[in-house]
């Protein structure tokens, strides 16, 4: 029973800590399903969030302004420098790109992360700056049932809740709104989504604002759970192999993709690290991503490529 | 008026197919070879400007040379086989590190068997063609996704050699021969019993290694292999019904690209950095490798070395910039802002001219040949 509720600790803090890895996964998915655009910059919009945010409510802070002002005032400013950042990179970077090939876009993407990270840390600082929006402390479940209970960060699960209510909004938004049809349409063929009118630089600006309020609010989980810092954008990496497992356009996938890294990496990192040296959370995860894609190239819930001559 | 090719008639098949079939080129190129091989050497002998110091020489033309040699390799990978890698950093620190281990002599255990496999240390040059071969079976047993996975999958499929192998060569001690700190020292580079010791004489190391490894690339994109790639590249299910075995073009591809990269890698640890530690190969440096192919020109062996220079010295242009100009600045803020206009020009010129510095160059060499009438 011991061993049995041990393994279960580190499963459910597994589970939760890969939720948390799908926060900043379903940027990505938003972007490449709207606009066929690999978009490594979302770590780097993470970290722009979340400076934006704890240097706002620094601010407004030693201004004596109460708390739930100064996070609401704080949330709105982030907002705001997601949608200035979301309207430069459309009008700068991706509109003159239009109907290059995926690899340009995805380059020019990583030179977008450049800009992101050094402008992000030039004008808020590049220090370590501690949020405290959510609880972070342990939580100890099913006391009565295991020796002990089961250890839960109240964080995580503050994370799971954000995740789903997230997930859920951008399905409705994705099936059942005119701009979602529109975003869908221009992911399949840039140019035949402009032949029928729809106007491709709105939709980008869409895209990119969603993306963007997506990576505040993973900004918001991750700056508690880390302290907003540069390292925040080593998320990108964390979340690629989430993506590759889920589907490059799968908002479910990303989900699912999160759970199963997150468990992955942790079971493995408790019972197999002892026994091949420690520290394999680091490639682990990559590794479950190379085999998933050789039973499935196109990820668990991706679709699937049809090819022509 | 002086570059074109009126009057150079081909009367042989051998002259219609040759690399540089116009003679200005091939003027232009030894020309090249002749400052690069005869020129840079003796300025740097004699101390004269630019080449006073011998920081231009260690800081810049070295890491230059070998960098491009990287990139060429990884071009042949992206550029011609379409076979996007994120993971060349991890393909140079397995070049550097074989050839470390066979420079220094191999001993391998095998409890289970009661044996161990042992090598004495070989010369230089046998180790590093050897870490180059050894690099190639890696990229041959990475490649082997791409035969299912393709774009932008398997790009972030190649991220995991490239975290499996920073991970293998922090944590696997035997690789850098038990050193406490994990970093390792090259022995010395002595090639048939003459000691590269100088920058002048590892600068000349790293340029033969080039020269060489730039011909045999060059000629094998123009060839049979060359060919089987590039229709690979534009159109995979087009090229196997015409008859080209994805297999075997595709691994080609992947092995030749590592070996170069290999190679690339040891010559950046042996000559270059003489002491390094995996931080060396991390990914920052599949992201440089990235960009050098990209900025350059995908499937160009030219525009692999314009990448290289482009990428290399903007950050110390961008460095120096500031202090030339006497404006005062924190060390950090000059590292952000070059990220910033680093970023910023990646951008610009992906906008631009998405096909890099050698389309640039092929535009500028057809201009120049109807100059000065437009047409």
């Amino acid at each position: 029973m011991i061993l049995f509720g041990q393994v279960l600790e580190v499963l459910i803090g597994g589970l939760l800590s890969g939720v948390l890895y799908s926060l900043v996964a379903l940027g990505f998915v938003l972007i490449f399903k709207a606009s066929g655009v690999f978009n490594f910059a979302q770590g780097a919009m993470v970290l722009l969030a979340g400076l934006a945010l704890v240097r706002s409510l620094d601010f407004l802070a030693a201004r004596g302004i109460p708390v739930w002002a100064a996070v609401m005032l704080g949330l709105l400013f982030a907002a705001v420098i997601m949608a200035i950042t979301a309207w430069l990179v459309e009008r700068f970077v991706l509109g003159p790109l239009v109907n290059q090939d995926g690899l340009t876009l995805f380059m020019s993407t990583i030179g977008a992360t450049f800009v992101l990270e050094g402008a992000s840390q030039m004008i808020f600082g590049s220090d370590v700056y501690p949020l405290r929006l959510f609880p972070n402390d342990a939580w100890f479940l099913f006391e009565s049932v295991f020796p002990g209970g089961i250890l839960v960060n109240k964080l995580d699960v503050w994370g799971g809740l954000i995740a789903g209510a997230l997930v859920a909004g951008l399905a409705v938004f994705f099936q059942r709104t005119k701009t979602g049809r529109a975003l869908r349409a221009v992911a399949d063929d840039h140019a035949a989504a402009q032949s029928v009118g729809i106007p491709i630089s709105w939709i980008w600006f869409v895209v990119w604002l969603a993306a963007g309020l997506v990576a505040l609010v993973a900004a918001t989980v991750w700056g508690t759970k880390l302290g907003v810092q540069f390292s925040i954008t080593f998320l990108a990496l964390k979340a690629l192999p989430v993506l590759i497992i889920g589907g490059f356009t799968s908002v479910p996938g990303a989900i699912v993709g999160g759970l199963i890294v997150g468990a992955g990496e942790k079971l493995a990192e408790v019972y197999l690290g002892p026994h091949i040296g420690g520290g394999i959370e680091y490639w682990f995860a990559y590794v479950l991503a190379l085999a998933v894609l050789l039973v499935r190239p196109q990820g668990l819930f991706g679709e699937r490529l049809i090819e022509r001559i | 008026m002086l570059y074109r090719e009126a009057g150079q008639f081909k009367s042989t098949y051998a002259a219609d197919m040759a690399i540089f079939p116009i003679r200005q080129d091939r003027m232009a190129l030894w020309l090249l070879l002749a400052v690069a091989f005869l020129g840079v050497p003796l300025l740097a002998h004699f101390r004269i400007w630019p080449l006073g110091s011998d920081y231009f020489l260690r800081a810049i033309l070295i890491p230059f040379l070998i960098l491009s040699l990287a990139t060429v390799g990884l071009n042949i990978l992206m550029g011609y086989c379409g076979q996007i890698s994120l993971g060349s950093g991890a393909f140079m620190a397995i070049g550097a590190y074989s050839t470390y281990k066979f420079a220094t002599g191999v001993h391998l255990p095998l409890a289970w068997f009661g044996t161990a496999i042992s090598i004495d240390p070989l010369p230089v040059l046998p180790s590093i063609l050897l870490g180059g071969v050894m690099s190639a079976v890696v990229g041959i047993l990475f490649g082997i996704p791409s035969l299912r996975i393709k774009g932008l999958y398997l790009a972030v499929a190649t991220l995991a050699a490239q975290f499996f192998f920073d991970w293998v060569f922090i944590r696997v001690k035997w690789f850098t021969n038990y050193t406490p700190s994990g970093s390792v020292a090259a022995p010395e580079i002595t090639i048939f019993g003459y000691v590269f010791h100088t920058p002048i004489e590892r600068y000349l190391l790293c340029l033969a290694f080039v020269a060489v490894f730039a011909v045999i690339s060059k000629n094998l994109v123009r060839g049979n292999l060359g060919r089987q790639w590039m229709a690979i590249r534009d159109m995979d299910i087009a090229a196997e019904l015409m008859g080209i075995r994805p297999l075997y073009a595709k691994l080609t591809a992947f092995a030749i690209s590592s070996f170069i990269v290999g190679i690339a890698g040891a010559l950046f640890a042996f000559v270059y950095l003489g002491a390094w530690e995996p931080l060396a190969f991390n990914i920052d440096r599949s992201f440089q490798l990235l960009f050098m192919v990209i900025i350059g020109g995908l499937g160009s062996i030219l525009g692999s070395f314009l990448g290289a220079a482009f990428i290399l010295i903007l950050p110390i242009l961008l460095d120096q910039g500031p202090h030339a100009l006497g404006i005062p600045v924190t060390v950090e803020t000059v590292s952000l802002m070059v990220l910033v206009v680093t970023g910023a020009l990646i951008c610009y010129l992906l906008v631009v001219e998405p096909l890099g510095f050698a389309r640039l160059w092929s535009v500028a060499k057809e201009k120049l040949r109807l100059w000065p009438y437009p047409y």
